[in-house]
């Protein structure tokens, strides 16, 4: 079973994720790819209890995500692989084959700008994005399932 | 009633925390025991940053709707250095009644007696 998400969400583990994706899809596990949280056991806990008994959730920071990444894709379960910022999603991309990303949810900080009701980008994330995919990743936001699909170029 | 007596915060996703703010209102008339904050309005570190705000005003629970969503992965972040803290997760109207309505006790007990009230609350009848 493919994975069925690549998702870029500053919330992490949170109910469009769990629920809203989840649910329909079917999902089995959720790969949390992030240096920070890979490295606390604090973290990590709060995360586990976001998700139901019956979802598991690995957690790895991008080297690790790296390796791990075709076991995730081989198992029979429909999986998510989620990852807070673009950086983070770039370089797990660099190391892996990714052919879509799902930009889910970046809200609004300092020297952000709103391009969506739930996607702040400053420039530097808008470079980003673009080198993204500019390496052959297909890049499109949307929060929900039943939300509108918007493709890179409607976003930027 | 002033903004300082706040004892409970609500943090749901859409209007959730607003309607059962609204509801506890017509029933009984004490929605400023509540703060309603939706994180539909902010990033996670900006919900952190409000449930902090409404503890140091001296909210002592803080109730979600769903126990893996955004508000209560903020309420457990808050938790950590506010020990006295309860968190409530699936809040229902029942529950908050309780918690408004109830005798005054510590958080601990209060939650208590408001999950037990909400648990009970929820039931299914019918379908034959």
């Amino acid at each position: 079973m493919p994975i069925v998400l690549h998702r870029i969400d500053d919330r992490l583990i949170h109910g469009q994720v769990v629920v809203g994706w989840g649910r329909p899809s079917g999902v089995g596990f959720i790969a949390l790819v992030d240096d920070t949280v890979a490295a606390s056991e604090w973290e990590q806990e709060l995360y586990r209890m976001g998700v139901p008994p019956e979802m598991t959730l690995y957690f790895a920071d991008v080297e690790a995500a790296a390796r791990q990444h075709a076991l995730w894709e081989s198992d029979p379960r429909p999986g998510i692989v989620l990852a807070a910022d673009i950086d983070t999603m770039r370089r797990l991309a660099a190391l892996v084959a990714i052919a879509e990303v799902n930009v889910g949810g970046i809200h609004h900080a300092p020297g952000r700008t709103q391009r969506l009701r739930y996607v702040f980008l400053s420039q530097d994330e808008e470079r980003s994005l673009r080198a993204l995919a500019d390496t052959g990743v297909r890049i499109s936001a949307q929060d929900v399932p039943g939300g509108k699909t918007v493709e890179l170029e409607e976003l930027l | 009633m002033s903004e300082k007596a706040i004892r409970g915060v609500i943090v749901g996703h859409g209007d959730f925390a607003a309607g059962l703010v609204s509801a506890v209102q017509q029933i009984c008339g004490l929605a400023d025991v509540f703060a309603a904050v939706s994180n539909r309005e902010y990033p996670a570190q900006e919900l952190e940053r409000v449930l902090r705000e409404h503890v140091a005003r001296g909210a002592e629970i803080v109730f979600t709707d769903l126990p893996g969503g955004s508000a209560a992965t903020a309420a457990r972040r808050v938790m950590r250095d506010n020990p006295g803290l309860v968190l409530v997760t699936g809040a229902n109207l029942a529950a908050l009644l309780e918690f408004a309505l109830g005798e005054r006790c510590g958080p601990a007990d209060a939650a208590r007696t408001a999950v037990e009230k909400g648990r009970s609350a929820i039931s299914s009848s019918g379908g034959e």
